[in-house]
Parts: C-alpha cells; sequence; structure tokens
C-alpha cells in the first residue's frame, strides 16, 4: 500500500519536474508552447516555410514513392513508362505473389527470420540492458564505476571493428552461420543500459525501495515489481530503438551468415538486387520484396513516432 | 538489509554477453594486429605459423595507400555530408518549432520515417533511382540538358552521401527538436517583450542552449561516417568508382574475407575504432572549450 502512495507521488513530481515534457505529450500536435508564439505571424511566413516544408517532405518521399508505383510495373514498364507514374499494366498483385514465392517461398522466410532475430534480440537485450542500468543506478558497491567506464567505452567502439573478430571467436566455438551468430551479439545494448541507469536513476525513488524492503519484499522483486513499471517510456524506447538497430544490421548477418535460410530480410534482398545484371528479371522482384520490407516499418514508425521521441527527450538533455 | 549479490545478479546476464561479444573480440583484434601468420608450403598447405609481429600490420596498415585514400575520403565524405545534414536538421527542426507552418506533425513524421528504412533497403531504393534507363530522374534532368551520372567514379560519392544524409537527418531533426522543447517558455517571452524578431531568436536563445543536442549528433555522425560500409558495398557492382577498400571497414572486411589476411584487417579495425575514439574526445574537448569560453 505504501509503494502505491509513493508511486502515485512519483508520477506527480516527475511531471512537475519537467513541464516542457509533460505539456508535449498533453498537446499532442506538439506546438503547445510555440502555440502562444504564432499569434503576431503573418500568413504569407506560414505560406513561405509551409511549401518550403512541403518541397523537403517530397524529397523524403520520392524513393518510398517510387517503389510503391514501381512495384505494380511489369518489368518491360519498369524500364519502358515513366518511373513517377504507373505502367500500363497494373500488376501489383501478380508481382507480390511473385516475391512471395520466389525460390520456394525464400523471401516469407527472410521476414520471418528478421523478426526472430529483432523480436527476440530486442526483448531480451532491454530486459538485461534495463536490470543492468537499474542495478547501476540505485546501488553503490565496488566495480560500479569500472562497469560504467567499461560500457562507455563499448559504446564509442564501431559496431562494425567488433564484427570480424566477433566471426573469429563464433568459428573457433563453431558456431558460425547459425541463428546464434547473428542473435546473441544481439542480445547486447551498451546504449540501452546507459539510458536505463539515467532514468531510473530519476524515476525509480530511493524511498520507494526502502519501503519495500521494509514490506519483506526480495531485492529481485523491488526490480521486477517495483521499478519496471517506472520504467515503461525508458523501457519502450530501448526496445524500438533496439529492434531496428537489429533489422537493419548488415555488416554482422553478412560476416556469419554462408547459408541462404537464414538470411535476414536486408541480407536477401540485397542477395537479389545482385542478381539483376545477368537476370531483369530480379528488379522487379528486388522491388516487390522492397515494398513489403518498407511498408511494416513505416507504418510502426508512424504510429510509434510520437511515443518514441518522449523517450528520446529524456535520453539526449540529461545524457 | 541491502544486499552486496543483488546488484552483480542484476548485471551478471548484461555483463556475461557484453564481455562475451564485445570486451573479447576487441582483446582478440589486438592481438591478432599485433600478429603476423606465415604460410609455408606452396598453397599454404604446410600450415600456419604465428609470430609476434610488433607494429608490423600497422605499419603495413598506414603505409597502404589504399587505406589511406580510404581514411582521407571518408574525412572529406564527413566534412561535407555531416555538416550538409545537421544544418539541414537544425533549420528542420528550428522551422517546425516555429509555429509558422501548417501540419507540423505531418512534416516530423514524413522526414524521421527513412530512419526505419534499413540502409540496405534505402540504398537498393535509390540505386534504382540512379541507374541511367531505370531512373525518372535521370531522364528528368536529361530532358531539361542536365546530364548526370550518379554512379560516376567521382560522383558516386555524393550519391552515398544523399542516401545518409537521407536517412539520418530526420532523426538528428528529432533530437534537435527534444532539446528545444526543453527550453523554457519564460526566455521566449523575454525575448518577445523586448521585440526580438524569430532569426534573432533563433540565433541568439535556440542554437545556444540547443548545443549538447548538436554535438551528441555531431558525434554519432561522425562515428557513423567511420563505419560506413553497407551502402558503397552494395553500390560497388553498379558503380566503376568504388573498390572493395574504397572505406575503412570495406577495406578491413576485404582483407580478412578476401585476402586472408587477418593481422591486416585487425590492425585496421583497430586504428578504425581508435579513431572514432579520437575523433569523440576531441569533438568533446572542443565543445567544452568553446562552451567555457563563452
Amino acid at each position: 500500500m505504501s509503494s502505491l502512495d509513493n508511486k502515485t507521488a512519483t508520477t506527480d513530481r516527475r511531471t512537475g519536474s519537467t513541464p516542457a515534457t509533460g505539456k508535449s505529450v498533453k498537446a499532442p500536435r506538439g506546438d503547445g508552447r510555440a502555440g502562444t508564439r504564432d499569434a503576431g505571424r503573418k500568413p504569407t511566413t506560414t505560406i513561405i516555410v509551409t511549401a518550403l516544408l512541403a518541397i523537403v517532405a517530397i524529397y523524403f518521399l520520392v524513393p518510398v514513392y517510387w517503389v510503391v508505383v514501381n512495384a505494380s510495373k511489369s518489368t518491360e514498364d519498369l524500364f519502358g513508362t515513366n518511373g513517377f507514374w504507373f505502367g500500363e499494366n497494373f500488376q501489383l498483385l501478380d508481382n507480390l505473389k511473385a516475391v512471395l514465392s520466389a525460390n520456394g517461398g525464400i523471401f516469407p522466410r527472410w521476414g520471418l527470420n528478421s523478426l526472430l532475430y529483432s523480436g527476440i534480440g530486442s526483448v531480451v537485450a532491454t530486459y538485461f540492458a534495463v536490470a543492468a542500468g537499474y542495478a547501476l543506478a540505485k546501488y553503490r558497491f565496488t566495480g560500479r564505476k569500472l562497469v560504467y567506464g567499461l560500457v562507455l567505452g563499448g559504446v564509442l567502439v564501431p559496431g562494425t571493428a567488433v564484427a570480424l573478430p566477433l566471426f573469429f571467436l563464433f568459428s573457433s566455438i563453431g558456431i558460425t552461420n547459425t541463428y546464434w551468430a547473428v542473435l546473441i551479439p544481439s542480445l547486447v545494448s551498451p546504449f540501452g543500459l546507459f539510458l536505463a541507469s539515467i532514468y531510473a536513476g530519476a524515476a525509480v525513488p530511493d524511498e520507494m525501495l526502502e519501503a519495500g524492503r521494509l514490506d519483506g519484499v526480495s531485492e529481485l522483486g523491488l526490480f521486477h515489481r517495483l521499478s519496471l513499471p517506472q520504467l515503461t517510456p525508458a523501457i519502450v524506447t530501448i526496445l524500438l530503438f533496439q529492434f531496428v538497430a537489429i533489422w537493419n544490421n548488415y555488416m554482422l548477418p553478412l560476416v556469419m551468415l554462408a547459408d541462404e535460410k537464414l538470411y535476414p530480410i536486408t541480407l536477401g534482398l540485397d542477395n537479389w538486387r545482385a542478381q539483376t545484371d545477368r537476370l531483369p528479371e530480379f528488379y522487379q522482384l528486388t522491388t516487390g520484396g522492397a515494398l513489403l520490407s518498407v511498408i511494416p516499418l513505416a507504418i510502426l514508425i508512424l504510429v510509434l513516432q510520437r511515443f518514441w521521441r518522449g523517450g528520446l527527450t529524456e535520453g539526449s538533455v540529461k545524457g | 538489509m541491502r544486499s552486496k549479490t543483488a546488484p552483480w545478479l542484476l548485471l551478471a546476464p548484461f555483463l556475461v554477453l557484453f564481455i562475451g561479444t564485445m570486451i573479447v573480440p576487441i582483446i582478440m583484434a589486438i592481438g591478432y594486429s599485433f600478429t603476423s601468420v606465415e604460410r609455408s608450403g606452396l598453397l599454404g598447405e604446410g600450415g600456419l605459423t604465428n609470430s609476434f609481429a610488433w607494429f608490423d600490420n600497422y605499419v603495413a596498415a598506414l603505409t597502404n595507400a589504399n587505406f589511406v585514400a580510404s581514411i582521407g575520403r571518408m574525412v572529406l565524405f564527413g566534412v561535407v555530408q555531416v555538416t550538409v545534414m545537421i544544418v539541414a536538421a537544425t533549420v528542420l527542426a528550428l522551422l517546425l518549432e516555429s509555429a509558422s507552418a501548417r501540419w507540423p506533425g505531418f512534416f516530423r513524421a514524413t522526414y524521421f520515417l527513412p530512419y526505419g528504412i534499413p540502409g540496405v533497403i534505402a540504398t537498393i531504393l535509390w540505386s534504382f533511382l540512379y541507374i541511367p534507363g531505370l531512373s525518372p530522374i535521370v531522364d528528368v534532368l536529361g530532358a531539361v540538358g542536365i546530364n548526370i551520372d550518379f554512379l560516376g567514379p567521382n560522383m558516386v560519392l555524393w550519391s552515398i552521401a544523399n542516401i545518409v544524409t537521407w536517412t539520418y537527418t530526420g532523426y538528428n531533426m528529432l533530437i534537435i527538436i527534444a532539446q528545444l522543447k526543453s527550453i523554457p517558455g519564460e526566455l521566449y517571452e523575454a525575448a518577445k517583450i523586448d521585440g526580438a524578431t524569430s532569426f534573432r531568436v533563433a540565433t541568439s536563445i535556440q542554437l545556444p542552449l540547443i548545443r549538447p543536442a548538436l554535438m551528441l549528433t555531431v558525434i554519432f555522425s561522425i562515428i557513423g561516417t567511420l563505419q560506413l560500409f553497407a551502402e558503397p558495398r552494395l553500390l560497388q557492382t553498379m558503380s566503376a568508382g568504388i573498390t572493395s577498400e574504397y572505406t575503412p571497414n570495406m577495406s578491413a572486411y576485404a582483407f580478412a574475407f578476401q585476402y586472408n589476411d587477418i593481422g591486416m584487417a585487425a590492425a585496421q579495425s583497430v586504428i578504425i575504432a581508435l579513431a572514432a575514439f579520437l575523433l569523440s574526445a576531441v569533438a568533446l574537448g572542443v565543445s567544452n572549450w568553446t562552451e567555457k569560453r563563452r
């Protein structure tokens, strides 16, 4: 009961201490404060700025627009008709069917592999990173500074510089060219640890933990039952970042995997595109495959963008 | 009451994985970088002998004309691309936050969208927009008399820069927006009372106060530039301008997996990591120094 009281108190204090974040959550259009500033704005300024932003938006949308339009074309139309408009035959469904059934359904398998690497990798990595970050933020123990320093070094070392020696390490224990080779390195998120420790330092009050201890809650129970709910925004942010990072990874699977059946979507599509030189029909497969792999992440980004931004605030302003 | 084992219990899974997948490989890379492998027999069938090579691999890497050229290429790339991207991200963030535009939510989401598209897919999409015959952009430019070969030897570096800029501008913009939102409203009120123009508010209030976010984005971008790999590697088959040692990372990859020179590959990896460290430290130092002088 005492912990429950503490929890509401914390929430209040948090919203009170960071008014900007609180406001941006309440005013979802994000221009709550700025809205007071546009009172004297001239309409011509609005038109010019909006037009400018629209032109920039076109730049960001052109490749996406191109893939949507051209995934519906036949191979002849792909080369024979204007790339900015639809071809003579609209055969989007046929093309997507071809993508899904090519090479005995290898594309859906790549999709599942990507989902497996990113899904399992991000969930487990987030749990480990949050537990470790919470431990660093909420306990004082010998070796704490050392762990911090070690992990900071890990953040700054380029991931690709680690990929090569990791291959030799994994090949010496015989797990290259297996799911584990891509999955195990994906379970570590030094960035997540930092975000979690910064966030836990601010969002998990010591009084709440002490109250829990008096009530006889075990140390692990304090983390799982009392602290994790407080850390939800950080957890979502780390989860999303790690998911996207694993989904986008190219060098690690390229180094580790030889068997096409284990490929994630990125590596698989690269494989198809490499064959376009000799076999033009692979242009159509690659375009359709690119469309299919852009859609889920685009939706994810658009839906979660607002929530994500809240988490970014925590990470960048305090870090 | 407070147990000594609890923090280590919570840290253990992370630490075990972190040490196993980062610390051990880094130590291994350092070890390899000081080792030379001698193959005996004509095709290496006589077995391998490892010997301690001191700094031979580092000397070889730093006197390798292609590797040095790839570093120079990344410096040029970084100076231009990172500057363009951070300036663009800052201007977009300021415009979106100025409340002068309609539909800021739509624009923000649109600019951020490319971040969710993997570098490999982004490169494939843009490569289709670079290939003559397939690309409508090449057609349109050709129709008005501009003939650009996006994949030509001199142009392709900037075609890669375009892909990177396209992918990460919106992400950097969001980091800057997050910091802009943390500026207290009273400062804007005060500026308004003093009759400051929007331009003055941007240069005198907003830019100085978003300095930490700008530093963060610059450092991340520099580290990202040093690691450039997927984009040039994918474009390699389409452009004669891209060699297999085009970027430092591609060079390390080529030495490890094509030339079977592990010592050289490891030395190059260590040099890349050290360079990332140094550049980040210099960027932080410059930031602190200018901060103190203000």
